[in-house]
């Protein structure tokens, strides 16, 4: 399954990338088995990806853990929000 | 009502002119601007550097004001948001509202910068001579947002 992969705040700097398209396996059919699958990539991964330092978006709408991916949607990882 | 990200200054009195005019039942006009400090845990900023997410952010400040002109009459609203490199005593943010009455104008500004805070996908990095630090949701921010829910406050102004 392809999906659009963006990247924002701490993880965007630290991981140092902004976007990409990535081919997932069936098991990240969801936020949380995304980023299960995302932090197998190494311990930068593993350490900025960790559950509870990440906040996530699908097709630019806030969404949490379990909600279910599908192909060509846009993901957004990001540390949690910091505005105005 | 319009929503605004850019990097240059933006000028509070022209927003305002602009804001209020060719609506002769303008009876109250509220603005709130939000400004870089130069200290934040004990230690001296140097600068700050703002991101956000193009498209996402714009969906989410306009769904902000949807929100406030459900709950109050407001004529009208205008948000700009600053991004890029700013420094202290810069202007972050403006939030004006205009409405017939005072009540209306002060309560959907406020109700504006609050949801803006925990809603709007920013991400806002300090600079300082130690290092920097990307900083998270503040517990006090929330706590300001969800005031919003209670029933009492929902009816009020």
């Amino acid at each position: 399954m392809k999906i659009e992969l963006v990247y924002f705040g701490r993880p965007r700097e630290h991981l140092k990338l902004s976007r990409e398209t990535a081919d997932v396996p069936a098991e990240a059919s969801t936020l949380a088995g995304l980023l299960a699958w995302l932090r197998l990539r190494g311990d930068t991964w593993a350490q900025e990806l960790a559950d509870s330092r990440v906040r996530c978006a699908i097709n630019q709408e806030f969404a949490g853990l379990p909600a279910a991916i599908n192909e060509n949607d846009e993901i957004a990882i990001f540390s949690p929000i910091s505005g105005g | 009502m319009s929503v605004l990200i850019q990097e240059e200054d933006f000028d509070l009195a022209s927003e305002l002119t602009t804001l209020r005019s060719g609506n002769s039942k303008v009876g109250a006009m509220v603005s709130f601007v939000g400004l870089v400090r130069d200290f934040s845990h004990n230690e001296t900023i140097e600068s700050i550097y703002l991101e956000y997410y193009p498209g996402m952010t714009e969906k989410a400040l306009n769904k902000i004001i949807s929100e406030a002109t459900e709950r109050w009459s407001l004529i009208n609203v205008r948000v700009i948001h600053r991004i890029g490199q700013l420094f202290a005593n810069d202007q972050i943010v403006l939030v004006a509202t205009t409405a017939l009455h005072r009540g209306e104008a002060f309560a959907g500004c406020e109700f504006i910068i609050d949801y803006l805070k925990t809603a709007a996908p920013f991400w806002k990095k300090e600079q300082t001579r130690e290092g920097s630090q990307w900083l998270e949701t503040r517990e006090t921010d929330v706590k300001r947002m969800e005031h919003w829910h209670n029933d009492t406050v929902r009816k009020s102004a």
